[in-house]
């Protein structure tokens, strides 16, 4: 009797559980058909492609090599991923550093919790505007009769103009350590408010200076932020082609600039090669950062 | 308790921070003073002449590029990818609180979306469309295009939600006997309410400014974005400037109108 009210309970319990797990499907399902359409296919599709033939019109299923070895056989190719790599490390040591202190200061040295979201979201606003006006905004300051350079006149500090302040690897730089400071900001702050208090506590009265507080306790807690930030901004600077050509002014190159050359021409099987090339670059180094941290865990 | 007093290194860091904070908004400030120059007004300090001038010009006829129509096309796209990011997270958030099959491969698939270059998932898209003699254009593969990059911000969102969602109030609530949908109407959803408002002000604000998804996805007519950036290239009045400063108030108030409307809705939770 007792086994028979068990075993019924039980079937009732696991029906429930499947129905639960059909609910949770259907859930996803909208999520699982938007990104297997929109981003899953076509990474297929570049895949493929990739090895097409093609003329000036029409692309033409194929098997071939070509469109790698062109692309990896030439010297300008290597030279453009040396280019942008140096790019990716430039920003990523900038806002890193940048990243840190400010998340710092906002976690610890703002006391009130009002104070802390009104100066992050002071922070974080600029992030939800375009991208394209904040890299214009930069030419009436660094153009040749910019704001800086009148500046710098005016205080007697120089006699000519700087030229190299805007349309120059610098401005390249500088403007995209203005557009993603931010994806440092957010997940460093996120991991420092998350950080027991306690334990600087303990570590003060263990007789740490402020500065050992810092990089014996407070860094170390910090990585994980700090490999979430970083994998945003690899991948962001790995991708990037519009502020490199609007802030170069058409003379520095990156992978994804020669893409888009390349697509402009309708060459789209040399770009798929470059497409996938650039793919693995960046999943390499995003998988490299993830041997650092847990992603899920952060949440 | 005492006042704990305030030590040099908060000096320091606050100078820093202030920095930071000019050097976030000091350029952009530089452009909306420039877009109210006079009709000869360059493209650089000083000033030349004070006016509207450029504003009322947004609204002729241009040489290059029509603001009014893809503004539009823009503001109807993005209203679009709200709605759909802030429902299709919504409902990957409750599934991903059970365990369903593949929730580990769609979890790293959207973390893709995220990190795979824009221009490779907009060369992608644009394709597949025409493999599949689909014609693209700004409401369909743009459409797409825009989502594979506002879903992976809305479900993060919601997976950081869900982490932190207290399970009791839905205990309670089945336990008084109410039935799985009563519990998510009047328990769950007004909980996560503002949470919501957030994930769609990302989705609408994403959208509106997306341009390296947009590129190779957008058919004929262009999104605003895109219009922008063709004309940094052969633009040299403060048109572009004025262009600049109408849609970052544009974007300024719909952040703001978001923010007040969560601000609101946590006020009317706590009372």
């Amino acid at each position: 009797m007792v086994a028979i009210a068990t075993e019924a309970t039980m079937q009732k319990s696991r029906g429930r559980k499947t129905v639960r797990g059909l609910t949770a499907t259907l859930q996803a399902a909208p999520l699982a058909l938007v990104l297997g359409f929109f981003f899953l296919l076509p990474i297929v599709m570049i895949a493929v492609v990739s090895f097409w033939d093609y003329d000036f019109s029409t692309l033409y299923p194929d098997f071939i090599t070509t469109n790698y070895s062109d692309t990896l056989g030439s010297w300008v190719t290597w030279k453009t991923y040396l280019h942008t790599l140096k790019f990716t490390a430039m920003v990523w040591a900038a806002t890193l550093f940048i990243g840190f202190w400010v998340a710092y200061f906002l976690a610890f040295h703002v006391k009130s919790a009002a104070m802390q979201m009104v100066l992050f979201l002071v922070c974080t606003v600029p992030f939800l505007t375009s991208n394209i006006i904040r890299m214009i905004a930069w030419i009436p300051v660094l153009g040749r009769n910019g704001l800086v350079n009148t500046a710098l006149i005016h205080m007697g500090v120089i006699s000519q103009p700087l030229e190299w302040l805007l349309y120059s690897e610098f401005a390249v730089v500088l403007a995209m350590v203005h557009l993603y400071t931010l994806f440092m900001v957010t997940p460093i702050f996120n991991t420092l408010m998350r950080i027991d208090r306690s334990l600087i506590e303990a570590a003060r009265d263990g007789g740490a200076s402020p500065w050992q507080v810092i990089t014996n306790v407070i860094i170390p807690l910090a990585k994980p932020g700090m490999a979430i930030g970083t994998i945003f901004v690899v991948t962001l600077v790995m991708a990037d082609f519009s502020t490199v050509q609007v802030m170069s002014g058409g003379q520095s190159a990156s992978v994804a600039l020669m893409m888009k050359n390349q697509m402009s021409l309708l060459q789209y099987p040399a770009a798929a090669a470059n497409a996938v090339v650039l793919l693995v670059l960046v999943l390499l180094m995003v998988a490299a950062i993830l041997r650092v941290v847990d992603i899920r865990k952060e949440l | 308790m005492h006042r704990e007093k305030r030590s040099l290194g908060f000096y320091v860091l606050a100078t820093f921070f202030g920095l930071f904070v000019l050097f976030l908004y000091g350029p952009l400030s530089a452009i909306i003073v420039l877009s109210l120059q006079g009709p000869d007004g360059g493209l650089t300090f000083p000033m030349n002449g004070a006016s509207l001038h450029w504003f009322a010009n947004l609204f002729e006829q241009q040489a290059v590029g029509d603001f009014a129509a893809s503004f539009q096309r823009s503001l109807i796209l993005g209203l679009m990818v709200m709605l759909v990011t802030v429902v299709v997270s919504l409902l990957a958030g409750l599934a991903f609180r059970r365990r369903f099959y593949g929730a580990a491969v769609l979890f790293y698939t959207t973390v893709g979306s995220l990190v795979v270059p824009s221009i490779i998932v907009s060369l992608g898209i644009g394709v597949v469309f025409q493999e599949l003699g689909l014609p693209p254009a700004w409401y369909s593969s743009a459409f797409g295009a825009h989502l594979t990059w506002t879903l992976p911000f809305g479900v993060l969102i919601m997976f950081a939600v869900f982490n932190r969602f207290p399970a009791a109030y839905e205990e309670a609530a089945r336990d008084l006997g109410a039935s799985p949908w009563q519990t998510f109407r009047h328990v769950l959803l007004p909980i996560i309410a503002p949470s919501l408002i957030g994930v769609g002000l990302f989705g609408f604000t994403l959208s509106y400014d997306e341009f390296a998804r947009t590129l190779m996805a957008a058919g004929t007519f262009n999104t605003l974005p895109l219009e922008i950036y063709g004309m940094t290239t052969n633009v040299t009045t403060p048109v572009l400037y004025a262009l600049g400063t109408a849609t970052t108030v544009f974007s300024l108030t719909i952040i703001l109108a978001a923010l007040g409307t969560m601000i609101l809705l946590r006020r009317r939770q706590t009372r």
